[in-house]
């Protein structure tokens, strides 16, 4: 005995066809919902043997429709295809080429920064007796461990490098002009950012060259008049390197600072969109040809 | 004729000012300004209320002393002379493993070739660089002590002779108990070796008007 299949929800049961209307293809609704795709569902009546190949047929339209679906669905709830299209479709000026690639690959640096940092953050013991150890356990015997820290310690060189790169290739062009100043400064701190996580990384391993460059760079900021004492208390927790400075240094090292970094990314990229990128300096402007004419 | 409903006009030149009705009589702010201000406190005291305490929490160890081993035992005093260094391993920071230890060099005070005015039995000098804290090391056939990362020299009292750093190398306070000398807390000193003050980091200059610049913290 067959039983009757169960009611649909209302979201998925098609809606009547309007009088005079052509019936739609596609299963997509106007809201997004796709109807019910089970061969029969639609009119209750059991698969018949004739008709699976119309059903797969009908499978694959609708298999096709549901990226769009989706896409629809979220915009029909965001509005954000407006802002999407403007930043990803914007007009660049003539001559844009490969130099104005690398701001977006320091950007994926940071990414990929973010994502190693984030897995090694799952075996990494931030006290001082444990550190080296849980960075030798990384290395040698955590399954992609070595590559996965390779990625984050030869990634914070690579990023650094590419945002100087990206700082020089800005300065070059002259794209730090008006009215782009505003993201020239954004800039700078994410690069005082980049070199300070540099810095909070380079002692978590805790071996001999991160702890005493952690020294070094400690009493540097020490060294400055009035406020270098106590800067360098902030930075130990102490007036001793003592067991929260390494903690310190991780929770600044990966909490504190890519949190600013992300934010300021964002602001970055706005800017970016909203102002437009220059034309390199080599490219002339061009002459509008009715007021050439004029002027001979 | 029914009476017709006489609204009654609210009086606030402040509300008058901007062609708008007044919500009672003296009104002096919109409500819509008052309830902004409103938002605008009760958000600032919700952000103080979590922010504040961290901020304390994060900069508290800047004002705490930072405590400190008491005296350590370095040797009996048939260890040490007094006209060269015998180098010793202390304890200066608790839980931290070999972070925490330092070498210090120790010899038995010698009137004959110190000038200090420290009045320590032993002189224990600190092996951490006075130009940005790098282990120095005592060289014993020139009797220098000399700091390899960015080459600081100093002569046998630790008084700078070469090189980038700032002031004399640290020393610990000493005291010899039933022929054990013990090494205690350290202390940084003048050029002239005639003063002791509490420990300052490496870097920071001690002599003349320069210490000015580099005050006394809370934590030594």
């Amino acid at each position: 005995m067959r039983l009757p299949s169960p009611p649909l929800p209302k979201a998925l049961r098609r809606t009547p066809p309007r009088p005079g209307a052509r019936p739609s293809r596609d299963g997509a609704r106007p809201n997004g919902a796709v109807e019910d795709l089970r061969p029969g569902a639609r009119d209750g009546r059991p698969p018949s043997k004739g008709g699976s190949q119309i059903d797969r047929q009908r499978l694959k339209e609708q298999a096709t429709e549901v990226p769009v679906s989706v896409a629809g669905w979220l915009d029909e709830r965001s509005g954000a295809s407006p802002f999407v299209r403007g930043f990803m479709y914007r007009k660049v000026p003539r001559g844009t080429n490969w130099f104005y690639t690398l701001g977006s690959a320091t950007m994926f640096a940071f990414l990929a920064q973010a994502v190693t940092g984030v897995f090694l953050a799952m075996y990494y013991n931030p006290a001082p007796q444990d550190a080296y150890e849980s960075i030798s356990h990384i290395t040698n015997e955590v399954f992609l461990g070595e590559l996965v820290r390779a990625m984050h310690r030869w990634g914070a060189t690579v990023m650094v490098i590419l945002i100087f790169l990206h700082m020089a290739r800005t300065f070059f062009f002259g794209a730090y002009k008006y009215p782009r100043e505003l993201n020239w400064v954004i800039g700078v701190v994410l690069l005082v950012l980049t070199l300070a996580m540099a810095l909070t990384g380079y002692l978590l391993p805790f071996d001999q060259r991160g702890f005493w460059a952690t020294v070094v760079a400690v009493n540097i900021n020490a060294s400055g008049p009035i406020v270098g004492p106590y800067l360098a208390d902030f930075l130990r927790g102490g007036s001793e390197f003592n067991a929260t400075t390494l903690s310190r240094f991780y929770s600044i090292h990966m909490l504190l600072i890519p949190v600013l970094i992300a934010a300021l990314i964002g602001a970055h990229l706005y800017l970016v969109a909203k102002l437009g990128t220059t034309a390199p300096p080599w490219m002339k402007a061009e002459k509008a040809k009715a007021l050439s004419r004029e002027e001979v | 004729m029914p009476k017709q409903h006489e609204q009654k006009t609210k009086q606030s030149p402040y509300a008058a000012d901007r062609g708008i009705p007044a919500a009672y009589d003296g009104e002096t702010v919109t409500r819509r300004r008052f309830m902004e201000l409103n938002a605008l406190t009760v958000g600032g005291i919700a952000s103080a209320a979590f922010g504040l305490p961290a901020l304390g929490f994060a900069v508290g160890p800047m004002f705490e002393r930072t405590t400190r081993p008491g005296y350590a035992e370095v040797g009996p005093e048939a260890d040490f002379t007094d006209v060269d260094y015998t180098p010793k391993v202390i304890t200066i920071v608790d839980d931290v493993g070999e972070a925490g230890k330092a070498t210090v060099y120790v010899r038995r005070a010698n009137p004959k070739l110190d000038r200090d005015d420290f009045r320590q039995p032993y002189v224990a000098i600190s092996n951490r660089c006075m130009h940005v804290g790098c282990p120095i090391r005592y060289v014993q056939a020139s009797q220098r002590f000399i700091c390899p990362c960015h080459g600081g020299i100093y002569d046998f009292q630790g008084i700078v002779i070469g090189g980038p750093p700032v002031r004399p190398l640290d020393r610990f306070r000493t005291r010899v108990r039933d022929g054990i000398v013990e090494v205690g807390q350290r202390f940084s000193v003048t050029d002239a070796l005639d003063e002791m003050y509490a420990p300052r980091d490496p870097s920071n200059h001690l002599n003349g008007l320069w210490k000015y610049l580099y005050p006394p913290r809370p934590t030594t």
